[in-house]
């Protein structure tokens, strides 16, 4: 397990509220297989949310139906009290709903700077004559653009990486942009997928802090799918656990060690 | 060199950079469709070709020009978005090659469809611009320069710059260079996909109607405008594909030195090399520069 400074929840900036997110009775079935069954948690405000689980258990599927990519043929969704139906990925972004993928997916061609300027995408609103007469508003827009990316950027601490491509980047970099691009929308919920995933420990700790900071700094909720439990562990508040597409553990780090499905999920157990 | 020759020159090289400058107007339809897609659009020509024969077909049918430019305008971006919706959609993930082929193929319909609307004559348009010198510039200097030209130049400079604005510094323009290069990351950061590839296929229908009004214009309005996508090639390959910059000084490059290499070195060569000066320039820089002038260096991590 990493050696890293446990959380005191007391010492955060924003104290954990009421549900964000919920949950209810979520089914969803690609032709005959089951991906997710009939599960339900919330997502309370500034909380940092983890679902973890062995492979092929269902966590990417949860997050991409969260997200909007999938929609599940049963159960519901509410997102700040209002039910949610007919998600896509844009409303989702539109909602306050940020993400990062597993396999990176960053504007490659273009600058770290450029794809977090991609990132304000729904904070901008000038058209084509402001923008081409510069009008004061497409002054304005692109001056805050500008600076809300310069804060992310100064925040992540990637300043000496500004102008380069993204393609050139190695790969822990390159996750922590991605990072940096979703929030740029300032978001109200932030979807990690595996953020962690195939990083060295070095770059497995930045990630950490990171987005403890993230969840500290701008009180941003954290949802976070990952495969390594010990890291998950360290920065949750909780933890939901899933196998083969069922919920068998929702609780703190400590209650979802203890719990005896869990350990026998993890650890193989004779049936 | 004496004065005449020098005059003659200027003349020269004026005439192939006007005319540069349209092909750079073409080739912008190309760049536009595979900026947001990565698609080489085959049809670009073929819907050129159809705009202007529509417009012309509008006008014979009775229709004043300020009358007519607005049903064009609106059925090209009705043919753009169509094309979109019902050609390239269904083929979204299929590679390249396909999408390929399948403009191809469209390029074949709108080509027929466009003859059997409106007829295979090859037609006048008379854009009310005369095709003559302009005379305090010959009278001043001596050295011609067609009025048809230069207006042509200009609007399709203004065409590209206008897009140019639009592409760098917009947010539909930006959420297009996202959508081209990962699109679930677009939709990610709220960028509606859908939304933006009918747009771009709308600009283009557009395109090709400013640029079949221009060449229609100077050179009739007959089915030879479809071999425009040809001649827009080699100024995608120096330009490089994605790059509207680029369009604009290859356009100028093919355009000023065809003329040229034409009237100066043509002679040598028994005449008639401005049909394929361009692309042997074109083959140069895909063995120097394969990326064009401008265009988006390919980086691969090995």
């Amino acid at each position: 397990m990493m050696d890293m400074t446990p959380l005191q929840i007391s010492e955060r900036g924003f104290a954990i509220g009421q549900p964000i997110l919920e949950l209810n009775e979520i089914s969803l079935r690609f032709g005959g297989v089951k991906a997710l069954t009939s599960i339900s948690f919330d997502v309370r405000q500034h909380e940092v949310r983890a679902i973890i689980g062995p492979n092929g258990a269902g966590k990417s599927s949860m997050l991409n139906v969260i997200n909007g990519i999938y929609r599940p043929q049963e159960g519901s969704i509410n997102y700040q009290g209002k039910p949610l139906a007919n998600m896509t990925p844009t409303r989702a972004a539109r909602m306050g709903i940020s993400r990062t993928f597993q396999n990176i997916a960053l504007f490659k061609g273009m600058s770290v700077l450029d794809n977090l300027m991609a990132g304000r995408y729904l904070r901008t609103h000038a058209g084509f004559l402001e923008v081409a007469l510069q009008l004061p508003r497409a002054r304005r827009e692109e001056n805050e653009n500008r600076e809300a990316v310069e804060e992310i950027i100064e925040f992540l601490e990637i300043e000496h990486i500004r102008k380069t491509p993204v393609a050139r980047l190695p790969y822990g970099l390159q996750k922590r942009v991605e990072l940096g691009r979703a929030l740029a929308a300032e978001p109200k919920i932030l979807l990690l997928d595996e953020p962690m995933a195939g990083m060295n420990i070095e770059e497995k700790q930045d990630m950490c802090r990171f987005i403890l900071d993230v969840n500290d700094h701008y009180g941003t909720t954290v949802v976070l799918i990952e495969h390594d439990m010990g890291v998950v562990m360290d920065i949750s508040d909780r933890v939901v656990v899933l196998d083969y597409g069922k919920k068998i553990g929702d609780g703190t780090p400590n209650e979802v060690r203890s719990n005896q499905d869990v350990i026998d999920a993890y650890l193989g157990v004779a049936h | 060199m004496t004065m005449l020759d020098f005059q003659f020159f200027i003349e020269v090289l004026v005439g192939g950079l006007l005319s540069g400058l349209m092909y750079s107007l073409v080739a912008l339809g190309f760049v536009l469709i595979y900026k947001a897609s990565g698609v080489f659009n085959f049809a670009q020509g073929a819907m050129v070709f159809f705009a202007v024969l529509s417009f012309v077909g509008f006008m014979e049918l009775g229709l004043p020009f300020w009358g007519a430019l607005p049903v064009t305008v609106v059925l090209m971006v009705i043919v753009g978005m169509a094309t979109e919706r019902f050609v390239l959609r269904p083929l979204v993930n299929q590679n390249e090659n396909t999408l390929l082929m399948a403009t191809i193929g469209l390029a074949f319909v709108i080509e027929g469809v466009a003859q059997m609307v409106w007829g295979v004559d090859v037609r006048r348009l008379d854009l009310g611009i005369k095709d003559e010198p302009i005379s305090w510039l010959a009278d001043k200097t001596g050295v011609f320069v067609s009025q048809l030209d230069i207006t042509a130049g200009v609007v399709a400079g203004v065409m590209v710059a206008a897009l140019g604005l639009l592409f760098s510094r917009t947010k539909v323009g930006r959420g297009l260079r996202a959508v081209a290069d990962d699109p679930a990351a677009a939709l990610s950061i709220g960028i509606p996909l859908k939304h933006i590839w009918m747009l771009v296929w709308a600009a283009a229908g557009v395109v090709a109607l400013v640029a079949g009004m221009l060449w229609g214009a100077r050179s009739g309005v007959q089915f030879a405008l479809v071999l425009l996508a040809l001649k827009a090639l080699p100024v995608l390959i120096i330009g490089g594909f994605t790059s509207v910059p680029g369009v604009i000084v290859a356009g100028l490059i093919v355009g000023g030195s065809e003329k040229l290499a034409e009237v100066y070195i043509g002679p040598s060569f028994g005449g008639g090399i401005e049909g394929w000066f361009p692309y042997m320039l074109a083959v140069l820089f895909l063995l120097i520069r394969p990326e064009g002038l401008f265009g988006e260096k390919i980086i691969r991590r090995v």
